[in-house]
């Protein structure tokens, strides 16, 4: 009876509390937007419309002249990642995981949070043609490393082509940090071409000789190689590409790579000449996750324009909108704004960039991305037009609970504040006993 | 009389057009809205405004019915027309070398033909402060160049609009300000300037360089250096006036003298308060007027800067906060920080990528706290102000020069689009580099 009891109590999700946001102008993303409520239950969405159930213990939300949206999405971000974010020593780094250097205690995962972002797929950098494990996050902050990861979520892998890969080769061989450096190929992106290829070349064979081991089992089986393993999930369909990219050319030359190996590019990720090449994007299937209105710091973003999501979205391209930063991260519900702007988009078509279309392309929109009964209680209270910069965010629920609540956050900072300057105090008096500053002996 | 006949149509081509929107709501921001009025623009400057006016002959005439006009924006810190793609350094020309370089002027050295005076224009931006560096303190586009770290004086930045022939026609003023970096105590890097003070002050001090004991020395080297140089520029100053024999101009020198007399303000990069604090007692010592740029903290040093009167030009608003513990809001409320204490101030991006977002900046402001009104004055009359040239730009008023913008909206929203933009008096197509690549590619089948 006792285990039955502790088993019982570890399965039912401790998040528990019912709410219902009343009053609010609930925009859903995928089935409209109107004035009415939404019953929140065991960290799911239970009820949404006009007028909801109130079960009895519920706590209400009164959201009156606010709005409510899905949870926002980022689909490119390199927060919490403990240490570097660049396996750059070699060009194929696919045996290294995001997973394993999760750092929930990055501010920065706070900081997102209060600018509505519930999910985030978290990337290594750029550095390299194919670089490690990717994985979404949502941002349940005072978790643990295990309980920030989005469950269930398929998995991904960075790819990288362009100027960063091949900086990486570094073909000036001036020295890096005082050290001289040997070339690390590739230098062009003639070079990340013959990477990408070498490596899925590589990983045919080593997937053939798995496959025919595994039809019959017997023998000896195979040498695992984690570099191939990723790769031949990626060849299974078990493993999403996003790879980071600017220019048409180094788009398609991908494109192409995946069509000859026989795997698809999940997306494009910054993808800012992707308007060039909306067309071959679109017939690959790809989806494509851009920056509002970056353009002109390096050479592959000085033909960026601002209209590239709604093109690329016109031309039937599925697209999200990313921030690929800390700070630009807490405001992408003001960057989807720009896209009704630059392109003329309509606002639920622009909402959509940060909530449902993400989630599409991270294979995770039968739990996030839209506020329809059934999904994730994944929901951002806003005190204005969401898509504005005049919008500040209230509350923040992830799977029902309430993790940012500005009111909260505002009346709280006094105490933060006494609370630290005591911690200074203590410390300086026990730095400085006489005289200031003194030498500490026997460091 | 042939002679004659080219003159003439020189000048008549050359002059601005003659134009009258009416029906048009004008924000003047200088005074109380007056809707549904005709506004003339005529020799380049600001003509009548009002409700029953007659157009000139020969006007132009934009219907204007549900449009509003606002005076042009001004970004009051960038490097426009000097830094093109900023990862190429051949494509910059901020940062020179030396430390004291005060007769460098960023004018000279804008190409009018840079994609970016296009890309801002068509979000209502007229003129802008362009820097010879965006130097230290918080973010920057440039200034890695050359100078970095070790410049103290930059060069001189100047006001210009954001279209013309060539930089002579661009340029409001060649010299709306000299830019000084001031040191920063323990380094720069980072945010608003690496370790903060509370934790410098307890890192112990002696032989380590991170040590504060350090530091402080290092500090207080740069700014008896800078000390140094204005009291040289002050000698120099005397001499000049005395007319000494054998006396001979130094061009550095002589770029020093209308700072010393008060004509030229310095613009001062510091962003902590300590710094701010120490850049205004060496401004009070050596008699100059400053303007601070970028600075953080202005709940702490919100009052001294008021009470010396010293406006200050505010760093970009979506900005991370400077320090892990700070709330995460810290950037986003400066702005209304510096209102509530009653300081005179104006917005800068400090980043050519980001001018066109200078009304959301200043959106996001009073997202957290700061009143519109002064938000929008913030990217128009303020800046002109501070820079000297209020009597010619930053409102809508009969007599100044018709930088206007035309608009759907509140410009400060990013729902809004202007629809026509007016720099001298002079309609400017709302066309650049990125509206040719969108009709170019939205046409492809």
């Amino acid at each position: 009876m006792k285990t039955f009891l502790c088993a019982a109590l570890l399965t039912v999700p401790l998040c528990a509390q019912t709410y219902v946001i009343k009053n609010a102008t609930v925009m859903t993303v995928s089935k409209g937007t109107f004035k009415g409520s939404i019953l929140v239950k065991d960290g799911k969405i239970a009820e949404v419309g006009e007028k909801v159930m109130e079960p009895a213990g519920a706590k209400v939300i009164d959201a009156s002249n606010q709005y409510v949206i899905p949870g926002i999405i980022d689909c490119h971000s390199h927060i919490a990642v403990d240490g570097g974010v660049n396996e750059g020593s070699i060009s194929v780094s696919s045996m290294v995981d995001i997973r394993d250097v999760l750092n929930p205690e990055d501010i920065a995962i706070y900081r997102a949070l209060a600018g509505g972002v519930t999910t985030a797929n978290i990337l290594h950098g750029s550095a390299n043609a194919i670089g490690g494990k990717t994985l979404p996050i949502k941002m349940r902050w005072g978790k643990d490393a295990q309980g920030m990861i989005f469950e269930g979520a398929t998995p991904g892998i960075k790819f990288a082509l362009g100027e960063n890969p091949k900086r990486a080769g570094n073909p000036t061989g001036m020295a890096i940090n005082g050290q001289a450096q040997q070339g690390r190929y590739p230098a062009t992106r003639m070079g990340v071409e013959d990477v990408i290829r070498e490596a899925f070349n590589n990983a045919k064979i080593y997937k053939a000789e798995w496959d025919a081991y595994d039809a019959k089992k017997t023998g000896i089986p195979p040498r695992k190689d984690l570099q191939m393993e990723a790769l031949k999930e990626v060849l299974e369909g078990k493993r999403f590409v996003h790879s980071h990219c600017y220019r048409a050319d180094e788009i398609l030359m991908l494109l192409r790579i995946a069509d000859d190996y026989g795997f698809k590019v999940r997306t494009l990720q910054h993808v800012l000449e992707g308007y060039k090449v909306a067309k071959e994007i679109a017939a690959h299937g790809a989806g494509a996750s851009t920056f509002s209105d970056w353009w002109s710091y390096k050479v592959e973003a000085f033909d960026a324009i601002p209209y590239n999501a709604a093109i690329m979205q016109k031309k039937g391209v599925l697209v999200s909108l990313n921030s690929d930063d800390a700070e630009l991260m807490r405001h992408l519900n003001s960057e989807a704004g720009k896209a009704v702007k630059y392109g003329g988009l309509s606002e639920t078509e622009a909402l959509a960039m940060v909530t449902l279309n993400p989630a599409k392309q991270l294979g995770i929109d039968n739990r996030v991305g839209s506020i329809e009964v059934g999904k994730d209680a994944d929901l951002v209270i806003y005190d204005k037009f969401p898509l504005s910069d005049y919008a500040k965010v209230q509350k923040v629920l992830i799977d029902g609970t309430v993790y940012f609540d500005r009111d909260n956050e505002v009346s709280g900072r006094s105490g933060k504040q006494a609370e630290k300057q005591k911690l200074i105090d203590k410390e300086k008096q026990q730095r400085a006993p006489q005289g200031a500053p003194g030498r500490r002996v026997g460091l | 009389m042939k002679f004659f006949g080219i003159l003439l149509s020189c000048t008549v081509a050359l002059a601005a057009e003659t134009v009258v929107i009416r029906n048009v709501d004008v924000y003047p921001v200088t005074g109380p809205e007056m809707k549904g009025v005709s506004i003339v623009l005529q020799d380049g400057k600001i003509g009548e405004i009002g409700a029953k006016i007659l157009p000139p002959k020969g006007a132009r005439i934009i219907e204007g019915k549900g449009l509003r006009v606002y005076p042009g924006m001004i970004d009051s810190g960038t490097e426009l027309g000097l830094s093109e793609v900023s990862a190429v350094r051949e494509t910059v020309d901020t940062g020179e070398l030396g430390e004291f370089m005060p007769q460098l002027r960023a004018l000279s050295a804008v190409n009018p033909e840079s994609e970016h005076f296009g890309v801002v224009r068509v979000n209502g931006i007229t003129s802008v402060m362009t820097f010879p560096s965006s130097g230290g303190g918080a973010g920057g586009g440039g200034g890695r160049f050359g100078g970095g770290e070790r410049q103290f004086i930059s060069g001189q930045a100047a006001l210009i609009h954001t279209d013309g022939w060539t930089w002579e026609d661009m340029a409001i003023d060649r010299t709306a300000a000299v830019h000084l970096i001031f040191p920063t105590l323990g380094g720069r890097g980072g945010r608003g300037g690496a370790v903060p003070d509370v934790v410098l002050e307890m890192v112990p001090g002696g032989a380590g360089a991170t040590g504060f004991t350090a530091a402080k020395r290092t500090y207080d080297q740069q700014v008896a250096k800078i000390t140094e140089f204005f009291e040289q520029a002050r000698q120099y100053q005397k001499e000049r006036a005395a007319r000494a024999p054998g006396f001979k101009p130094v061009l550095k020198m002589e770029a020093m003298v209308p700072v010393l007399e008060g004509k030229v303000p310095l613009a001062v990069s510091a962003s902590r308060a300590s710094v701010i604090h120490d850049a205004i007692a060496f401004a009070d010592k050596q008699k100059v007027r400053i303007v601070i740029l970028q600075p953080r903290s202005l709940t702490k040093i919100g009052p001294e800067l008021k009470e010396k009167n010293i406006p200050v030009i505010l760093g970009r608003v979506l900005a991370l906060p400077e320090q892990e513990d700070d709330p995460y809001d810290g950037a986003f409320t400066q702005p209304a920080e510096a209102y509530k204490a009653g300081v005179k101030f104006a917005f800068g991006t400090f980043n050519n990528e980001f001018v066109r977002n200078l009304p959301y900046q200043a959106a996001t402001a009073v997202a957290f706290g700061l009143p519109y009104e002064e938000a929008l004055k913030a990217v128009t009359i303020n800046a002109a102000q501070i820079w000297g040239h209020a009597a010619d730009i930053g409102s809508v008023e009969k007599g100044k020069v018709a930088d206007l913008m035309v608009t759907t909206g509140d410009p400060l929203s990013n729902a809004t689009q202007v629809k026509y933009l007016f720099i001298k008096g002079k309609e400017v197509p709302l066309m650049n580099k990125q509206t040719r690549l969108y009709e170019k590619y939205m046409s492809r089948q």
